[in-house]
C-alpha cells in the first residue's frame, strides 16, 4: 500500500507541475524515480518534521500541492500544531502520507505505533482522512487526492495487505462503500480492518447469519447518508477499526447517530484498540489479535451480543 | 516575578529621537488599543521601526493587490506583535484605519492575533510562536522554483526563536541556498516573565545564526538609516541573512519602556491610555 502510494504521488507528479513531495529521513533508495525525474520538485529535509510541514503551507500558498510522507506517529502527533494551524487554518491543499498508521510497527514499540492518528486528525477542521484497505483501492484514491482544496491525511499499511476492493470497482472519497449485503448485521470498517470484517461475514454465512459490510475509507467527512441508512436497516453495527476506541471511526459512528437518533431498537458494538498503551511487540497481527480484533473472536463477540453468552 | 529583574543593557544609546511619523504609527497603536482596550504593547513597539522600515523602504507589495503574486511575502511570526502591523497596514491602506477601533471586537477582522483570509496584507496566521520561519522558508523556495524575484522575509521576537522549529526552519534555509530569505528578530530583550538572559538566553545570538548558515546583521532597530541599510545589503554567497534589530520594548512610551508588565494587558484602564498618549507627545 506503501509503495503504491508513493508511486502514486510520482504519477501525479508527471501529470501536475504543482505536484512536490517533501520527505524526512525516509529510507535509502525511496522515492528515486520521483527524485531522478523531477529532482527540482523533490526534498528530503532530514528528521524536522515540524518545519517540513510549515514549509509544505508555505508553498502550497503560492500554488503548489505537496505531498509529505514519514511515519504516521511523527506526521501526526509530532507536528500537530503545525498541522492545524498551518495546514487546516489556512485550509491547504498538502497531503500528508502517514507510514504504518495502528500498529504496523508493532515491534518498534510504543514510539512508532500510531493507534491515535485518526481521533488527532479527526478533530482538525477542513481536515479530510481516507484509510485505503488495500493497494487497489489507494491507487484509486491517491488519484482524486489531487483536486481536494484542502489538507489530507492519509493512512497508509503496511503493504501486502489482502486485496478487497473489487476489481474494476469505482471509489469515491467521502463515499462510503458497500462490499458485501446481509440483512442480520453490518460491519462498519475502515483501512485493513475491512477484510477482517470481510472474512467473518463469510465464517458467519456458514452459520446461517448473513452480515453487510459498509466499508469507510473516508473516516472524514463521513458518509453520514450511508452510515444512517445502515442504522435504520439493520438491528446491530459492528464498527471494526485498527484504532484506540477513543475518537476513531467508531467515535464517529456513534458521535453521528446520537446527533440523529433515536434508534431504538439498535445495538452497537465497538470494536477496536483499547485506551492503552501496547505493552507487547510481536507483529501487527499479534497486537491485533490480543486486542480480540481477528475474526474468530470478533464472529465469536458478535454472535454473543446476538444471542447470549 | 523574578526578584531581580536585569534591565537590558542598551547596545545602541545613540539611537536618535523618534520623528513624527514614528510616534504617528504608535499613536495608531494606541488606537487600537483603545477600541479593544487590551494588546501587547510592549511586543508592538519595538517593533515600529522595523516595520515601517519593510514597509516603506524595502518591500515590493501593493496594497490595492494584496494577493499579487510577485509580491514579497513578510510574515510578522511573532504574531503578538500585531498592533504594530496593523498600524502600518492601516497607515499603507490595506484596510481603512476606522478598523482599528474594532481591535478584537466580535466581528472584526483584527483579532488579538493576526489571521490570513481576513486581513488584506497578513500572509499568515500568527500566534503560536516558531512557525513563520517554515512557512517563510516554504515561499522562498517557491520563489525559486516559479523563477519569482519576490523576497521571503520574516519577523521572530526574540522569546519565539526558544522555539526548536525555529532551528529547523534555519537548518532549511540554508541548505537551500535561500538567498531570497531574511530573518529579523526583534531583540528586545524581554519575553513575558522576564530578561531573555535570565528566562533563555538566546546569546551569542549571532554566532548562533552564523553557525546556522546565515549571513547575520546586527543593528539598532529603531535607528531608521541603519534598518534601511541593513535591509538593502545584497545577499552573500547565496547565504539568507538573519538581521538582528536590537531593540527597546515598549519604546517610545516610557512607562512600558523595558517594562515586563507591559508585555501584554489584558485591561487597560482610561486612565493607562491617557499617560500612554501623554508619554508619546513628550518623548
Amino acid at each position: 500500500m506503501r509503495k503504491t502510494s508513493l508511486n502514486s504521488v510520482t504519477k501525479l507528479a508527471k501529470k501536475d507541475k504543482r505536484v512536490l513531495f517533501i520527505g524526512s529521513d525516509l529510507g535509502a533508495g525511496t522515492m528515486d524515480e520521483f527524485r531522478e525525474s523531477y529532482p527540482e520538485r523533490f526534498f528530503m529535509e532530514g528528521i524536522a518534521e515540524q518545519n517540513m510541514i510549515g514549509m509544505a503551507a508555505g508553498l502550497a500558498m503560492d500554488g503548489f500541492i505537496p505531498y509529505l510522507n514519514t511515519i504516521a506517529s511523527f506526521i501526526t502527533r509530532r507536528c500537530l500544531e503545525q498541522i492545524t494551524i498551518d495546514l487546516c487554518l489556512h485550509n491547504l491543499p498538502v497531503r500528508l502520507l502517514g507510514n504504518g498508521g495502528g500498529l504496523v510497527y508493532a515491534p518498534l514499540g510504543p514510539t512508532h505505533l500510531a493507534p491515535d492518528d485518526i481521533a488527532l486528525m479527526r478533530a482538525l477542521p477542513n481536515m479530510t482522512i481516507v484509510a485505503p484497505s488495500d493497494a487497489m483501492e489507494m491507487q484509486e484514491i491517491m488519484k482524486q487526492t489531487l483536486d481536494i482544496p484542502g489538507p489530507v491525511y492519509i493512512r497508509l499499511g503496511k503493504g501486502g495487505d489482502p486485496v478487497v476492493f473489487p476489481k474494476g470497482g469505482k471509489t469515491k472519497i467521502g463515499k462510503a462503500m458497500q462490499l458485501r449485503e446481509g440483512r442480520h448485521a453490518i460491519f462498519i470498517s475502515t483501512g485493513i480492518m475491512t477484510h477482517k470484517a470481510i472474512v467473518t461475514a463469510d465464517m458467519l454465512a456458514k452459520k446461517g447469519l448473513d452480515c453487510a459490510v459498509l466499508h469507510c475509507h473516508t473516516i472524514k467527512p463521513l458518509d453520514d447518508e450511508a452510515i444512517l441508512s445502515a442504522a435504520s436497516d439493520f438491528p446491530l453495527i459492528i464498527t471494526l477499526e485498527e484504532h484506540s476506541r477513543v475518537g476513531g471511526l467508531g467515535s464517529a459512528v456513534v458521535e453521528l447517530l446520537a446527533d440523529n437518533g433515536p434508534y431504538p431498537r439498535l445495538k452497537i458494538l465497538r470494536l477496536a484498540l483499547p485506551d492503552s498503551f501496547q505493552k507487547n511487540y510481536g507483529s501487527q497481527d499479534a497486537l491485533l489479535e490480543a486486542a480480540g480484533l481477528y475474526p474468530k473472536k470478533i464472529a465469536k463477540t458478535l454472535l454473543n451480543t446476538m444471542f447470549g453468552a | 516575578m523574578l526578584e531581580n529583574p536585569t534591565t537590558p543593557k542598551l547596545i545602541y544609546p545613540d539611537t536618535p529621537p523618534l520623528d513624527n511619523r514614528s510616534r504617528q504609527l504608535r499613536k495608531l497603536v494606541l488606537r487600537a488599543m483603545v477600541g479593544g482596550g487590551r494588546g501587547h504593547p510592549g511586543s508592538a513597539l519595538s517593533l515600529i521601526e522595523i516595520l515601517r522600515c519593510l514597509y516603506d523602504d524595502i518591500l515590493n507589495v501593493k496594497a490595492d493587490k494584496p494577493n499579487w503574486d510577485k509580491r514579497d511575502r513578510c510574515i510578522l511570526s511573532k504574531g503578538h506583535g500585531c498592533l504594530a502591523l496593523y498600524a502600518i497596514l492601516s497607515d499603507k491602506k490595506f484596510f481603512p484605519a476606522s478598523q482599528l477601533d474594532t481591535f478584537c471586537h466580535f466581528d472584526s477582522i483584527l483579532g488579538g492575533h493576526p489571521e490570513w483570509g481576513k486581513i488584506p496584507g497578513v500572509e499568515a496566521s500568527t500566534g503560536a510562536l516558531g512557525h513563520g520561519l517554515s512557512i517563510g522558508v516554504g515561499h522562498a523556495i517557491a520563489a525559486k522554483l516559479q523563477k519569482r524575484k519576490s523576497r521571503s522575509i520574516v519577523v521572530m521576537g526574540d522569546g519565539e526563536i526558544n522555539e526548536g522549529s525555529v532551528w529547523e526552519a534555519a537548518m532549511t534555509a540554508a541548505k537551500h541556498k535561500l538567498d531570497n530569505l531574511i530573518a529579523v528578530i526583534d531583540y528586545n530583550k524581554l519575553q513575558s516573565y522576564g530578561p531573555t538572559k535570565q528566562v533563555m538566553d538566546m546569546e551569542p545570538m549571532t554566532d548562533k545564526w552564523q553557525a546556522f548558515g546565515f549571513t547575520v546583521i546586527d543593528v539598532d532597530g529603531h535607528n531608521m538609516l541603519e534598518l534601511k541599510k541593513a535591509f538593502k545589503k545584497p545577499p552573500i554567497d547565496g547565504k539568507p541573512t538573519a538581521i538582528i534589530c536590537h531593540t527597546i520594548k515598549g519604546k517610545g512610551l516610557p512607562p512600558a519602556e523595558n517594562n515586563p508588565t507591559w508585555h501584554h494587558k489584558s485591561r487597560i484602564t482610561p486612565e493607562q491610555l491617557e499617560q500612554l498618549y501623554q508619554a508619546l507627545e513628550e518623548n
